[in-house]
């Protein structure tokens, strides 16, 4: 790698680099915030999905608790 | 669904922009005429031709749904016209520098490419404010298509109408006469081109993922008959089942 990068013609950065190195960063900083952007929203949903699980256990362990209960009433009877 | 495909697709995309990165700064000569300023060229055009080409491609997705009536063709539209309106903003910025160094002025209102590219923008920037001033979302969808398709209309026609302006100052370098590109800066130029087009279709699937991961949660939601959870924001984007 240190044999490639002394390989490689000396980069002009003086007035000229400057601005070259300002296009490319804006590129690639608007790359950087679409992809944060969409990350927070994969977060965003992670979070709802966690919830839902949690909401759609929550009542299947409910419907089993009555279930149980309805079972024992009978047996009761 | 839409998430098939899209590691493969990322990983070709990361790989042909450092690809293209590489011949930029390393392969392609330094440009006669404006020296090392040239390399912007690599990046500004490529995200130019891309935006201006994923505009029309909206109004094709948008001639789909007018002739289906199929939402998911809305979709497309939106999201393609979407990620074409911040290529635009990366031209324009990329562009203002690029004029900076070359012309010292960061934007020139005599030069037709600069202003008929702003206009193309500006146009494109009103379709959030149209879409979203209805509320009726089948109206919407609708309303929405008929703007994209007029508008991509016009966008080769404002190309055209550019090429034929004859100005002197915006370098043509595609010509066939008095000179063009020389191969090495062709090939290039082509890499940056299949790179920034790739990276533009990474970007639409995965936003068209995130759209249609969020549509099957709110189904969720709505077959579990559980109360909305987080902020509760109104929709913003067309869903995507």
């Amino acid at each position: 790698m240190p044999d490639l990068l002394f390989a490689t013609p000396a980069l002009p950065l003086d007035e000229a680099g400057k601005y070259v190195a300002g296009a490319y960063i804006v590129f690639l900083v608007l790359i950087v915030v679409y992809v944060a952007i969409m990350a927070s929203k994969l977060g965003r949903m992670e979070k709802e999905l966690r919830e839902l699980a949690g909401f759609a256990e929550s009542r299947a362990g409910g419907e089993a608790e009555s279930s149980s209960d309805r079972e024992q009433v009978s047996a009761d009877v | 669904m839409y998430g098939k495909g899209l590691k493969p697709l990322s990983i070709a995309t990361v790989a042909l922009l450092a690809a293209g990165l590489s011949l930029v700064f390393f392969y392609a000569p330094l440009d006669a005429d404006q020296g090392f300023i040239q390399k912007i060229f690599y990046l500004h055009v490529p995200l130019a031709i891309t935006a201006l080409v994923g505009f029309i491609v909206g109004g094709v997705f948008a001639i789909a749904h007018l002739r289906s009536g199929n939402r998911k063709w809305d979709a497309y539209s939106y999201v393609s016209i979407h990620m074409s309106v911040i290529f635009g903003v990366a031209v324009l910025i990329t562009g203002a520098i690029w004029a900076k160094a070359s012309w010292g002025h960061w934007w020139v209102w005599d030069e037709p490419t600069l202003v008929s590219f702003l206009i193309v923008f500006l146009m494109y920037a009103t379709y959030y404010p149209f879409r979203y001033a209805i509320e009726d979302p089948d109206r919407q969808a609708r309303y929405a298509s008929v703007f994209a398709v007029t508008a991509g209309a016009f966008v080769p026609l404002n190309f055209m109408a550019v090429r034929m302006a004859q100005s002197l100052v915006h370098p043509r370098v595609f010509a066939t006469t008095n000179g063009g590109l020389p191969g090495s800066m062709m090939f290039t130029f082509l890499v940056c081109l299949a790179a920034v087009a790739l990276l533009w279709v990474t970007l639409v699937k995965l936003e068209l993922t995130a759209k249609s991961t969020s549509g099957q949660l709110k189904r969720l939601r709505r077959a579990l008959d559980a109360p909305p959870t987080g902020s509760g924001r109104p929709r913003i984007a067309p869903e995507v089942s």
